[in-house]
């Protein structure tokens, strides 16, 4: 049963989700480094699609490992994939959730809290940089992440407008 | 409860529970956290803005996707285990079968050059808005004059996106190191 994909999903999502300090997009890079490169489950191309796609489905952003799961093994892939990811980390704030309030002064704690930060910060910024380099295959295409960056940083427009606008120049082939 | 008496409105039902997180569910693109504040600060008033706030620290805190773990924490303060299980129900159910569609949708179509041309466009919009989120998180860390946190965020992001390593090798290294580092600059020099 070594090559059974279910468990070899099950086992990977579960193991990365305890080092994803900073939620599903912390650990893009990873997923990215495991599915394309390590696993080749999909290509370059299908990562950046699969994150589009979640993107643009309504709900957190932990849904791209979804769309892994089903791109390696249908709708019990996507199931496994998707339990592996949350089920240890949801019984992990339970857990921790029951006695975190007692500690709310506690050096240690806010010591914890503090170092965290600049750690998911540097995740995240990784994961803008592994996806931009997947999607964008051109200069316009760079051109579009720069602009959606400034866009965003700047103004409270609704990203979904901005993802419109992109799919609509992605459309005409220029990209 | 200690924090029913804080909280400004009655405690949710199970069912609430449910169709609050759906709602936020939802409506969220691109992030649901904007969502989840305003259902339960402004219109359900479930908790305060601090209460809010202190909850999700603990969520961003711990690893593993925030909303979900913020769905958990919420979910069971209220509910104990039923209420985590249908909080989670409430967020996950309704985004897992539409993604599920469209994924079989892009199974079936997923080599199609219209599509393709349409997801390429909005994966390089979708990265540009990481980067935003990345520059609103940088910003009052590199405000400071000299703190331990940009070096930290530097060498995670060279770690894992220019030289590849693999996270949990990054993570195991850098946390304890940031987190000594947060120590002595919070209390070293008491």
């Amino acid at each position: 049963m070594k090559d059974d994909p279910l468990l070899a999903l099950f086992g990977y999502f579960a193991a990365l989700s305890l080092f994803a300090v900073g939620g599903a997009n912390a650990a893009i890079p990873e997923m990215h480094r495991v599915a394309v490169d390590v696993m080749h489950w999909m290509s370059d191309r299908q990562f950046a699609d699969s994150f589009a796609i979640a993107q643009v489905t309504p709900g957190p952003n932990v849904i791209v490992v979804t769309l892994i799961g089903y791109h390696v093994a249908g709708v019990a892939g996507a199931a496994v994939a998707t339990v592996g990811m949350c089920g240890p980390t949801c019984a992990m704030a339970f857990f921790v959730a029951r006695f975190w309030d007692r500690f709310k002064d506690a050096p240690w704690r806010m010591a914890i809290q503090a170092g965290l930060v600049p750690v998911s910060l540097g995740l995240i910024a990784a994961s803008a940089f592994v996806l931009a380099r997947a999607a964008d295959h051109s200069w316009l295409a760079g051109l579009i992440t720069a602009v959606t960056a400034v866009v965003a940083y700047w103004t409270r427009v609704n990203p979904l407008w901005v993802f419109l606008v992109a799919g609509v120049l992605g459309l005409t082939g220029w990209l | 409860m200690s924090d029913s008496a804080a909280s400004p409105s009655a405690p949710p039902s199970l069912t609430e529970l449910f169709q609050g997180f759906a709602a936020v569910s939802l409506s969220g693109f691109g992030g649901a956290l904007p969502w989840a504040r305003r259902m339960i600060v402004e219109k359900r008033q479930w908790m305060t803005a601090e209460e809010f706030n202190e909850t999700f620290s603990l969520s961003q805190f711990l690893p593993g996707p925030n909303l979900v773990n913020f769905c958990v924490v919420f979910g069971s303060r209220f509910g104990g285990a039923a209420g985590a299980v249908v909080a989670l129900a409430g967020l996950l159910g309704p985004p897992l079968v539409i993604v599920t569609i469209l994924a079989a949708l892009y199974a079936l179509y997923g080599d199609l050059a219209v599509l393709t041309r349409i997801l390429g466009g909005i994966a390089s919009s979708a990265a540009g808005l990481i980067i935003a989120n990345v520059a609103k998180m940088a910003e009052p860390m590199f405000r400071k004059r000299w703190n331990f946190a940009p070096p930290v965020a530097i060498a995670g992001f060279i770690c894992v996106a220019l030289i590849r390593w693999p996270l949990p090798w990054v993570f195991v290294f850098l946390a304890p190191v940031s987190v000594a580092l947060a120590w002595v600059s919070l209390w070293g020099r008491r």
